[in-house]
């Protein structure tokens, strides 16, 4: 039987220019109640945060708010008009979008220079938890929000010594309600800790270098984490709250900047360093496609909700791609 | 009553009554003639119902089959011209035959034998019995009868003599003494005709079956083949060997110890068939050599053919008037016999051998043939590491292909007995083999077809199938380079001259060809020097494709400056202290750079050529520019398609070539003369004309391949003309591989000067040229040059042809 000729990699649905600077963090909003329009929020190194509107293609607004410093980190609150943005000038802030406003209504401090990506836990809920760098190199800190009350601070066992942590996930499973954070580090371990209890409740060395971004599919209690170097590792959770590694896989170029898992747990998507958007099948991590559009290494990437991909890069623009949909 | 009934009476009831009493041979032979001489259809008829006849055939049908052969034989000879008596008779003889007489007449003449005569008799039996085809064939012509083809003939006669084995066997054994000298002689006498694939392939399958397990008969079959006469033993033999490839246990069986016996079979199987033959398969050589092998009286001339084999393989000049078919069946030899043979075997001749595959390396590698050289290195190998299985392993970097798969195949003991003992089993064996094979692949296949099920991906629960998730082409997803390529040419230059970053060095390296053909002007400033430069660069750092990087560069380069960059390049060929690989180098971009420029168009390459670049902007703008041009270009001729009528309905306008004079016309002889003007000068590192023949040969080759590439050229005519000197200095070179370029040379004169030019300017150098090429066709011992020189004289002939119209 002949193997029929692989098709060539499609190309982007549609590009958005105009940020001005490099794409560093994107998160869809507008979700399901606001199928009419939809939104794609982007934060720049120059400090800027772009609202997109989808269907225009055009930026709704800007929002400016970090002074001049790059924004790393981007997350709307569900069931709300609420957006998170993380800067570099050591702010989170908490913006109201909801009927055309753009305000800060709140922020908080943070005390660590390094680039982790804090992380939200929120079922629609009026209180909700916020993972950030803590004020230790090797610290996170868990707020409640939004009264800001430090719950506590997760802190490694002296003799670990796993380094800064640089992407954090928080999670909750649907059996407990005990938050559970996932954490990253700088010596390639991948932590879980048990938020009430403030211990690991377990730790696996996964990468020879730091990791750089991670995403976990509660329901199958399985993770994916990428690094600086050349593999993506696959691990899971066992019934004992255990982490152990499932499957490593060689990437062409090291370099992992962002992984995210589509919403719907069929594929997922990692950006490159070597410029390149790379998506597998997330239950075979069977390469799927390598997306060759950017110029310059790939920041960030993000699923929407109906499976919309999209990426920013350095080269200041944010390509949308539309992957294996299911019609 | 009708006289001629009574006479005809009175004949039968004589002959009736001689046949039936007398002993006499004379007698029943004369009386039998008598028989044949009264044939005619008026006799036949005098009876009704055809008793008559019946009577008549049963004469010769139930009496004494040697005479009643003869006599129809003989009868058949008389009988002049087609007529009623002689397929009277020839019906008779295909009874006779198929009526199974044969094995009766041969049987009489395996019994002892005490009439005076009877090697008379029996000699003309023998030439009757094997010559019965060509006697009929002749005397028949187009009326013969399809049993005495040959081919329908012989194999009969291997079941008579199977046959007749058979009788003598159960003869044998009934305590009765049997000679099988007459079966041996006619078993030979057939051979000799070169009928031995008929009778051997009747013969050697029933022999294999009776011969196993009984000695009696393996007795019978090795005295069969003693008595074989030393004249035929030869076909004998080499018909045998043929008849049981890869079966060396069959071979011996039906053979003995044939060879310690007799001096003549000892000659065949270890000289003429390792040394003088070289035309039969591998599996042929194994049963040969594992015959050799299979018996400890047998073994000592396996250890002396293979020292002889070495030694031959180990000679120089074997190596160099050999046909590389021969030298591949010495090597294919020699690997089997060092399979059959062990370690403390050799230990006696170690030093012998050692010093043989020493010489036969140094040889093979010297060669310039690439088939040599990797034969040399595959039987050196496996010599080395039967030789001395303790010490460090001698280890070549080979390609690894057919040849030397299946060389290497050769070489392991285990496949090779293996596959004998499973071949050799009779009817039972191989079922049992083969079921067990099945059996085991069944178990393969379900273990195969129970993986899946256990398998780790099997376990999860949801079932999205993965047909939706088919997987793009990934094809383009390569290790990227940082890009630090420089823009300029001469920055190119500059970084690979001097700079230690390795990763912008080889960036250079690869930008350079693409750098070189879009900026000419800037090329043609620093050609010469750029040129030295990539002729003097050697890889610094682990580049893949560096050879090729390099090379097209080189080529580039000439393409754009040809005059001085072919003249600095072809006065370095001959300088002092280039290396071999250099120089090689050298040749290989001058012809590549000529092909490039005498093809037509070619300054359009660069657009293409910069897709291998890495320059990706620039590809991209490149690319676009040519699309747009094509493009305008096909809206506008699409226009005019539709607005004109055309009358006519040829259909479209043919798209025409567009054509641009060669550029190499001008700068052929640039390429050329300087190289051909200095190869009799050696120098104290370079000698042609000595032991750098291989550059030699490569240099024949790339004279060849200028003349060709400088078709419609001006200058093609004083190139032929200093190239046929070449050639004609040049013609008996000892190496193969030059020989071919000198050959190639002169068809590429052919091809390229004019005829008319050729035939007046050159006429006596093509003479000249045209007996050493009959001689060549006829004589070369390399199948190559042989197939080369007929090539050159049907040019010849075909210009010939072309002028001859024009002369009238």
């Amino acid at each position: 039987m002949a193997v029929p000729l692989p098709l060539p990699p499609p190309g982007p649905q549609f590009v958005l220019r105009g940020t001005q600077s490099a794409v560093n963090a994107l998160h869809f909003g507008g979700g399901a109640q606001a199928q009419g329009r939809q939104l794609l929020f982007s934060g720049s190194q120059s400090g800027l945060v772009h609202i997109w509107s989808l269907q225009t293609r055009r930026t709704v607004a800007t929002l400016d708010g970090h002074g001049g410093q790059s924004v790393t980190w981007l997350q709307m609150l569900p069931q709300s008009h609420q957006l998170l943005s993380q800067g570099r000038d050591l702010r989170l802030c908490l913006w109201d979008l909801a009927e055309g406003r753009n305000a800060i209504v709140d922020s908080v401090c943070l005390e660590s220079v390094a680039f982790c990506r804090s992380s939200v836990l929120a079922e629609g809920q009026a209180r909700w938890l916020l993972a950030l760098p803590g004020k230790g190199s090797d610290e996170v800190q868990i707020l409640e929000m939004p009264s800001k009350t430090s719950v506590c601070t997760l802190k490694p066992e002296a003799d670990a010594k796993p380094g800064m942590p640089m992407c954090l996930g928080l999670w909750q499973a649907e059996s407990s309600p005990r938050p559970l954070l996932l954490a990253g580090y700088e010596d390639g371990s991948v932590a879980l800790w048990d938020v009430w209890e403030r211990k690991v409740c377990s730790r696996v060395s996964c990468h020879e270098e730091p990791v750089m971004g991670l995403d976990f599919d509660s329901q199958k209690a399985r993770g994916v984490s990428g690094s600086a170097g050349k593999a993506l590792a696959v691990w899971s959770l066992n019934g004992q709250q255990a982490l152990q590694v499932c499957s490593t896989h060689q990437l062409t170029n090291p370099g992992i900047s962002d992984i995210t898992v589509r919403p719907d747990r069929k594929i997922l998507a990692t950006a490159g360093w070597d410029h390149r958007i790379r998506v597998f099948h997330w239950r075979t991590m069977k390469p799927l496609a390598v997306l060759a559009f950017h110029s310059a290494s790939v920041h960030c990437v993000a699923f929407a909700t109906n499976g919309l991909l999209a990426a920013g890069s350095k080269d200041q623009r944010i390509s949308i791609w539309s992957l294996y949909q299911r019609t | 009553m009708d006289p001629a009934l009574s006479v005809v009476r009175l004949t039968v009831r004589e002959a009736i009554h001689t046949l039936s009493s007398s002993e006499d041979c004379g007698l029943i032979l004369s009386t039998l003639r008598c028989l044949v001489i009264k044939l005619s259809p008026v006799w036949l008829e005098l009876s009704p119902d055809g008793q008559l006849e019946e009577l008549w055939d049963s004469f010769f049908l139930k009496g004494p089959a040697d005479q009643a052969f003869l006599v129809l034989m003989e009868a058949l000879e008389s009988t002049a011209g087609p007529s009623f008596c002689l397929m009277k008779m020839a019906q008779l003889l295909a009874n006779f035959l198929s009526q199974r007489r044969m094995a009766a007449l041969m049987e009489e003449q395996c019994r002892p034998q005490k009439k005076p005569g009877f090697t008379l008799l029996q000699e003309t039996l023998l030439n009757k019995v094997v010559g019965l085809p060509d006697h009929l064939g002749n005397r028949l012509q187009q009326d013969n009868l399809a049993l005495f083809f040959p081919q329908n003939y012989f194999p009969l006669l291997g079941e008579e003599v199977v046959r007749v084995l058979q009788g003598i066997v159960d003869a044998l054994r009934g305590g009765l003494d049997c000679s099988v000298s007459f079966m041996s002689r006619v078993l030979g006498k057939i051979c000799i005709q070169g009928r031995q694939k008929e009778i051997l392939d009747v013969l050697v399958p029933q022999l294999t079956v009776l011969t196993q397990g009984s000695c009696l008969w393996q007795r019978v079959c090795w005295r069969l083949m003693e008595q074989v006469p030393d004249r035929t033993m030869e076909a004998v033999l080499i018909g045998l060997v043929e008849a049981t490839p890869g079966r060396p246990e069959v071979l011996s069986r039906l053979l003995g110890n044939l060879v310690v016996k007799s001096k003549k079979a000892q000659f065949v199987m270890t000289q003429k068939l390792l040394f003088l033959q070289y035309q039969h398969t591998t599996p042929m050589l194994q049963s040969l050599l594992g015959y050799l092998a299979m018996d400890s009286q047998r073994r000592p001339l396996l250890i002396q053919a293979l020292k002889e084999l070495l030694e031959t393989w180990g000679s120089s000049s074997a190596v160099r008037h050999a046909p590389v078919t021969q030298q591949h069946y010495l090597s294919a030899a020699i690997l089997i016999c060092l399979a059959h043979l062990r370690e403390p075997e050799l230990r006696d001749s170690q030093d012998e051998l050692l010093a043989s595959m020493m010489a036969g390396v140094k040889c093979h590698l010297d060669s310039s043939l690439p088939t040599v050289r990797r034969l040399g290195m595959i039987v050196a190998e496996i010599i080395s590491s039967q030789i001395h299985p303790e010490g460090p392993p001698l280890k070549f970097q080979y390609e690894d292909d057919e040849l030397s798969r299946e060389l290497l195949a050769l070489a392991i003991p285990g496949t090779s007995d293996s596959s004998t003992v499973l071949a050799g089993g009779s009817a039972p064996a191989p079922t049992a083999s083969e079921t067990l094979a099945k059996t085991m692949d069944d178990g393969v296949e379900s273990a195969n077809g129970s993986d899946p099920q256990v398998g780790p991906q099997g376990s999860d629960s949801d079932l999205d199938s993965d047909d939706e998730f088919i997987p793009y082409d990934m094809s383009g997803d390569i290790e990227l380079k940082s890009n630090k390529a420089p823009l300029y040419v001469r920055d190119c230059m500059e970084v690979l001259t001097s700079s230690e970053d390795m990763e912008r060095w080889e960036a250079a390296l690869r930008a350079l060809e693409g750098l070189v053909y879009r900026s000419p002007e800037a090329t043609r400033e620093v050609s010469v020097e750029l040129a030295k430069v990539l002729l003097h660069l050697e890889e610094r750092t682990c580049v893949s494709g560096f050879e090729g990087l390099r090379q097209r560069a080189l080529v580039a380069v000439i393409v754009m400056d040809p005059a001085r960059v072919a003249e600095y390049l072809t006065s370095q060929f001959y300088a002092l202290n280039y290396s071999l690989r250099q120089r090689l180098d050298i040749l290989d971009v001058l012809t590549l750079s000529a092909q490039e420029l005498s093809r037509p168009g070619h300054l359009k390459r660069p657009t293409q050529q910069v897709s291998c670049g890495s320059g990706a902007p620039v590809l991209a703008t490149s690319q676009a520019d040519c699309t747009g041009v094509s493009g305008w270009r096909t809206v506008v001729e699409e226009r005019i398609r539709s607005k004109t009528r055309r009358f006519s309905k040829q259909g479209f306008p043919r798209r025409e070539l567009a054509s641009s004079p060669s550029e190499f016309n001008s700068v052929a002889g640039y390429f050329f003369f300087p190289l051909i003007q200095h190869f009799d000068r050696p120098l104290v590192t370079f000698d042609l004309l000595g032991d750098d023949q291989l550059v030699l040969g490569r240099l024949t080759h790339t004279l060849a391949a200028l003349m060709y590439l400088a078709i419609n050229t001006t200058v093609a005519v004083s190139m032929g003309k200093a190239l046929l000197e070449f050639v004609w200095v040049l013609r008996f070179h000892v190496d193969i591989y030059v020989r071919r370029g000198l050959l190639s040379a002169v068809s590429s004169i052919l091809l390229s000067v004019p005829a008319e030019r050729l035939l007046g300017d050159l006429s006596d150098e093509l003479l000249e040229a045209r007996s050493w090429l009959a001689d060549v066709a006829e004589k070369d011992v390399d199948e190559d040059c042989r197939e080369q020189a007929v090539r050159a004289l049907l040019l010849l002939e075909r210009l010939k042809d072309r002028l001859l119209p024009l002369s009238h």
